[in-house]
């Protein structure tokens, strides 16, 4: 009897989780579906060729070219990282080898912090001080490719510190020994033996990063300017893939806003291919160990 | 591990159970409130003892003045509730079409194939676009023409303009929104394609703010910035320019001297409830015009 129930809880016990495991699923499956098939339909309707590599977006006017936006999100993520990942790095090297251990859990709690600071302060934060600099240094107004870069590139610094120094440490003491045993200074072993030796964890939390700058929107919108040109200068404005959808949203009907849908479908693929790159990194992580 | 699962299946069933009669009891205290309310409406009815909820959404423009309209409304009338939601002219038009929101508010003359839905439009205010500059800017005056060259991009340095040797930074809105779309129309600022598409013919490099109030800030913090905002956000952080001579005021909208102005409408769809005729009878009641004169231009 006793058994019996036992049994009934473990089975009872067992649903539950399985119910939980399918909410997310679900979530992730209507939310594809949606906006697959909003955005499909636009798409057909405008013809991926000029969607993906028209030069002029003005909804109201039947013209949805969003190449500016893919151009202007590329750009964006590519100075985030630029900025972001050389520091990020470097901070996770000081944390997890040089600094003492009061020093480097005092950082990780600053770190800590700024992954909980909400987007939309980033982007006050930004329009308020780096957005007049960049004004009085380059002329033409402060919210630029710049600017965005700047505030994403502060963004992503959580990300890539936390998993690289995470990475670091796991690197086996033996190879740290080894090396300084060999002569090599503390600098050698650090560049030239812990940095390689973690390559695949600095990897992924680069790729990580990558997502979370191509999906940031609050903060963008506030500092980039939003116009929808091909930048040519790092003073100029541009306009994000997601501040596209965000800033239209409210307004549109019909093509409008399935085109709005059909640009969170390129999102989409965008963040696909992040993922099988980041799977691709786990994987070698597993092999490494 | 046993011993774990004993208090998590219970954990977990108390939970479920917790979920589901909080589900029910909440719906049977918000039948019973429902009950009790009515028959309080009968006995100590406010004035005519309307009761219900108002979903109001809309124009971004016309919500500052549905607030304080509803505000005042369901003073009048207690057991009435008001929602006002401001997303925009279309998103408004496109709820009081779907049927989403009682009453839509917008900001902009609606499209044929909005009005081929047999939407009922009532026209509650007219609002002037003010033309806003940095308040450092010496210009204080422009005419129709001139703010159409400097908006197309053929003017683009103040000094044009009497003003500093400094580049024009034009501030617009998003496309799609109730106030670039007045503010085009009424400046003359788009063109027809080819094929029949209406294009702006704002400076494709101008800085685009989402919101009135992105308008403004952006403006107050850029000497050389011009742009444009609803009559109801003008304060002193950005100054409001003259058009032809004339300043934007309630006073010279309705006199019909201020030109860059344009209509407010409520919009209605199907059968309206008791409540929704009241609450339109009192915005174009002398009551509530005078609530509307407080920022906007009341219709009469």
């Amino acid at each position: 009897m006793k058994l019996n129930r036992k049994k009934i809880y473990e089975k009872i016990n067992e649903r539950l989780l399985l119910i939980c495991g399918l909410i997310s699923i679900i979530a992730v499956l209507s939310i594809t579906i949606f906006i697959f098939s909003k955005g499909i339909p636009a798409i057909k309707e405008i013809g991926l060729k000029e969607f993906i590599f028209g030069e002029e977006w003005q909804p109201t006017g039947g013209r949805f070219g969003l190449y500016p936006m893919i151009v202007g999100s590329l750009y964006v993520t590519l100075g985030a990282v630029m900025i972001g990942v050389p520091i990020g790095i470097l901070t996770a090297v000081f944390i997890s080898e040089l600094a003492p251990k009061r020093v480097a859990s005092f950082y990780r709690r600053l770190v800590e912090l700024l992954a909980g600071i909400p987007s939309v302060v980033y982007g006050f934060f930004g329009l308020a001080t780096i957005v007049p600099a960049i004004d009085l240094i380059f002329g033409g107004g402060g919210n630029s490719l710049l600017a965005a870069s700047i505030i994403l590139g502060i963004m992503i610094l959580p990300t890539v510190i936390s998993i690289s120094e995470t990475s670091i440490k796991s690197v086996p003491m033996e190879l740290r020994e080894g090396s300084l045993a060999l002569g090599a200074s503390d600098i050698y072993t650090i560049f030239k033996v812990l940095i390689p030796a973690a390559r695949s964890g600095i990897l992924a939390s680069i790729v990580l990063a990558i997502g979370r700058a191509i999906g940031e929107t609050m903060a963008v919108i506030l500092v980039a300017g939003n116009t929808p040109l091909i930048p040519k200068a790092l003073a100029e404005r541009i306009r994000t893939l997601t501040a596209n959808i965000a800033l239209e949203m409210g307004y549109a009907y019909g093509l409008h806003q399935n085109a709005l849908f059909a640009t969170g479908v390129i999102l989409f693929v965008f963040i696909i291919v992040l993922n099988i790159l980041l799977m691709k990194f786990n994987k070698k992580v597993g092999e490494n160990k | 591990m046993k011993k774990f699962t004993k208090p998590l299946v219970l954990l977990s069933l108390v939970l479920v159970l917790i979920l589901t009669f909080t589900g029910c009891s909440n719906k049977t205290t918000g039948a019973n409130k429902g009950g009790t309310s009515q028959s309080t409406d009968d006995g100590d009815s406010v004035e005519n003892g309307l009761s219900g909820t108002i979903n109001i959404v809309g124009s971004t423009s016309v919500t500052p003045m549905a607030e304080s309209l509803s505000e005042e409304f369901s003073k009048l009338n207690k057991d009435v509730k008001m929602n006002v939601q401001g997303v925009g002219s279309t998103a408004g038009i496109k709820a009081s079409i779907d049927g989403t929101a009682d009453i839509g508010m917008s900001s902009r003359n609606l499209k044929d194939e909005e009005k081929s839905t047999g939407i009922r439009e009532y026209t509650i205010a007219y609002d002037g676009i003010v033309v806003v500059v940095h308040p450092n800017n010496t210009v204080s005056d422009l005419d129709m023409e001139t703010i159409q060259k400097i908006f197309k991009g053929e003017i683009t340095n103040w000094k044009d303009l009497g003003g500093k040797d400094e580049e024009i930074l034009i501030v617009s809105r998003e496309d799609g929104s109730g106030t670039r779309g007045a503010f085009e129309e009424i400046l003359n600022l788009q063109e027809k394609d080819s094929s029949g598409n209406t294009l702006s013919t704002i400076k494709k490099d101008a800085l685009i703010a989402d919101g009135n109030g992105s308008v403004k800030a952006n403006i107050s913090r850029k000497e050389n910035s011009i742009g444009y905002i609803s009559l109801s956000y003008l304060d002193d952080t950005v100054k409001g320019l003259k058009v032809e001579g004339v300043e934007a005021t309630v006073e010279s909208i309705q006199k019909g001297e201020y030109k860059v102005s344009r209509p407010f409408f409520m919009l209605t769809m199907g059968e309206e409830s008791e409540v929704v005729k009241e609450f339109l009878a009192f915005i174009l009641s002398d009551e509530g015009q005078k609530i509307v004169g407080e920022k906007q231009v009341p219709v009469n």
